[in-house]
């Protein structure tokens, strides 16, 4: 058990905090949130910089145009980043830590020529296509429909809850190539599209989330043309295809948050300190148990890197759910002890710590909600029998 | 960095695994536990020294094994899953300090105090040495079977400083309790069967098994990384969540269990008032978490 870092590992830290410390300050100001086109700029503005400094897929492979970095470096890379106040991942979130880790690892070498380097430099950017309205913990029984037409599917269906739809030149899609039937199981039978958000037929209708913003959209999909080649993976193996992008969700995707939520802990004692509220030791031992409960979080990070790292692989195990179902807890637990030390405050949307409370709200639902995490975990971990 | 275990801390760990699993199994725990009065195996103490369970950190020059702190929480994590009873904590840390102790010769107790509730002296009666102020120790019916106490009017309060370590290895215990009541609650969970299925196919069951892996988990991230730092607010950090794992560990798989596990047959309770017992030795969760408030 070794919690230091190497020579190596300590010479990539100083060189990219470096690099943070001569880059920050030279960036645009962050647009209104509600400005997508500026929301979008900004993100890929970022990522385009990160391209030219070398550090764009840090943890990708190098024949996928990665950097081919061990786990340990792109987790000093997430932490250093978001010590130092850096922008966060944004609208290319789904190209950067789903599709293009899916196609990196199942696509056909033209599609990762294709897809892979517009990712990394901020030229492309990607939504999700999951979730149905009628298929959401159980996505499988998802029902967008795709049939052949010559050398393109058709697309009829719709999607909901897709991040950045607006803004996406593609959209990771999950379509139903096979009917369900007596010997077509329903996680058979999808397919793994990767559809152009320009084509004719699509209707992006922003969805606005209890707090106020829209940060999603729904999408409707009127027979839709996509070319064949642009399915990855085989025509009806899209299940096993999207469960390689689902653990990377459920992996490393909450590094920065979680330094993020152990910034704000501090900063809440500091707010507690100089408003009075400290003096009240239920308050002040709730902020003490959410210390050892963010510090623990960062510590069970470094052990599933460190055992990704060991098993060389890169990709999260299941181990990815413990960690995802504890911290989605402790953020929400975090902003209510926020809520106390406001006060009244806590009522005024004018606070960045009331927003962030009701977008917590979110943590327990989003990529898959508690609920179906506890079933992975009991089933795959523990392994307790499937059931009702 | 590689912050997960060695071969050698596997072996460690495995290694003693199997040696309680030979020499106190749970045919000798319940032999133990319906003794009567709980009276110390001195055979199995002296074999457990002769194992270099007591000199693990003493340095090899003094006739140890020289390994550090995080080698120590592996072995008391598998004391913690064996229920191994005896003042193991006292009796490592007194190693360098008390003649026969590191062989297992010598038995050890001390006052393992909280601050807002006075000391507390396991196995003083069976003891050789105890540390501490212990005078006017006052005997208590134990809520464990297997675990006397005597308790320290005043409680040796100031004169017994808060010992980190200590801390550190009574977390390690209770992480192997978390950790065993879960491997418990699961394979009852699939034996048991009712309407027709194992009940561990119900979800309501399911999480509850769920969130006590989760909990162990967590905590066994922060006994280790503790271990390694030997950070005072970490170590309280650890306390605080594996007396948590333990004890909620213990609560839920008594659930698991339903009548059976309201029973003295099943080992439910075992772990379960051992959990209690652990978490009211060393800190408090209210001093660890006015210890990790300071430090923010």
């Amino acid at each position: 058990m070794d919690l230091t870092c190497t020579e190596e590992e300590e010479s990539f830290r100083a060189g990219l905090r470096e690099w943070l410390a001569r880059t920050l300050p030279g960036l645009p100001p962050r647009p209104d949130p509600t400005n997508w086109p500026g929301r979008r700029a900004y993100d890929t503005g970022w990522q385009r910089r990160l391209y030219d400094a070398g550090y764009a897929g840090l943890h990708w492979p190098l024949d996928a145009g990665g950097r081919g970095a061990t786990p340990t470096q792109h987790l000093i890379f997430l932490e250093e980043t978001e010590k130092a106040g850096a922008p966060y991942v944004g609208a290319n979130f789904v190209g950067l830590l789903h599709a293009g880790p899916t196609i990196a690892s199942e696509g056909t070498p033209e599609q990762r020529a294709r897809w892979l380097p517009p990712v990394l430099r901020g030229d492309e950017v990607w939504c999700q296509g999951f979730s149905e309205p009628d298929a959401g913990s159980d996505l499988a029984s998802l029902r967008t429909r795709a049939w052949r037409d010559g050398d393109d599917y058709v697309v009829s269906g719709s999607k909901i809850w897709t991040s950045h739809a607006e803004v996406a030149d593609w959209c990771e899609l999950l379509v139903r190539t096979a009917p369900v039937s007596e010997d077509v199981p329903k996680h058979r039978g999808i397919s793994w599209l990767a559809m152009p958000m320009d084509a004719p037929g699509i209707t992006v209708r922003p969805l606005r989330t209890l707090a106020g913003s829209t940060e999603f959209a729904e999408v409707f999909l009127d027979e839709v043309r996509v070319p064949v080649a642009n399915r990855v993976g085989a025509e009806n193996d899209g299940w096993r295809v999207t469960m390689v992008t689902l653990s990377y969700e459920r992996g490393t995707a909450f590094v920065g948050e979680v330094v993020a939520c152990r910034r704000v802990l501090a900063d809440l004692a500091r707010e507690a300190r100089k408003n009075g509220r400290w003096d009240d030791a239920v308050l002040r031992r709730r902020l003490g148990r959410l210390s050892a409960e963010f510090g623990a979080l960062w510590r069970l990070t470094q052990w599933n890197v460190s055992e990704s790292q060991r098993a060389g692989t890169g990709v999260p195990g299941v181990g990815g759910s413990v960690f995802k179902l504890r911290y989605s807890h402790a953020r929400q637990e975090l902003y209510e002890a926020a809520g106390e030390v406001l006060g009244p405050g806590a009522l005024d949307l004018g606070h960045e710590w009331t927003l962030d409370r009701l977008s917590s709200l979110s943590y327990t639902i989003a990529a898959g909600t508690s609920q179906i995490q506890q079933n992975i975990v009991a089933e795959r971990i523990l392994g307790l029998p499937k059931g009702r | 960095m590689d912050f997960q275990l060695s071969e050698d801390q596997r072996a460690l760990r495995d290694g003693f695994r199997d040696l309680l699993a030979g020499r106190f199994d749970g045919t000798a725990l319940r032999a133990a536990v319906d003794s009567g009065a709980p009276s110390l195996d001195r055979a199995l103490w002296r074999e457990l020294g002769d194992a270099g369970f007591f000199a693990l950190r003493v340095p090899e020059e003094e006739g140890g094994v020289g390994l550090g702190l995080p080698e120590a929480v592996l072995i008391f994590e598998e004391a913690g899953r064996a229920l191994l009873p005896g003042p193991l904590v006292a009796t490592f840390l007194a190693a360098r300090d008390v003649e026969g102790a590191a062989r297992g010769a010598v038995v050890v107790t001390s006052v393992l105090t909280t601050a807002d509730s006075g000391g507390l002296v396991p196995w003083l009666d069976e003891a050789d040495v105890a540390r501490g102020d212990v005078s006017g120790a006052v005997p208590l019916r134990s809520v464990d079977p297997l675990t006397p106490l005597h308790r320290v009017p005043g409680g040796g309060g100031a004169a017994t400083p808060r010992q980190p370590e200590a801390d550190l290895l009574i977390a390690a215990e209770q992480l192997g309790s978390a950790g065993k009541t879960c491997e418990m609650a699961v394979r009852y969970a699939r034996e048991r069967t009712q309407f027709g299925q194992a009940i561990g196919a119900f979800q309501a069951v399911k999480h509850l098994c769920a969130q006590m892996l989760v909990r162990t988990e967590i905590a066994r991230a922060a006994v280790y990384a503790a271990a390694v730092t030997g950070d005072a607010p970490e170590i309280a950090g650890a306390k605080l969540l594996a007396d948590e794992a333990a004890v909620r560990g213990a609560r839920d798989c008594l659930q698991v269990h339903g009548g059976m596990g309201f029973t003295w047959e099943a080992d439910v309770h075992l772990h379960l008032k051992r959990a209690w017992v652990r978490a009211g030795l060393g800190q408090s969760a209210a001093e660890a978490e006015e210890e990790l408030a300071a430090a923010l």
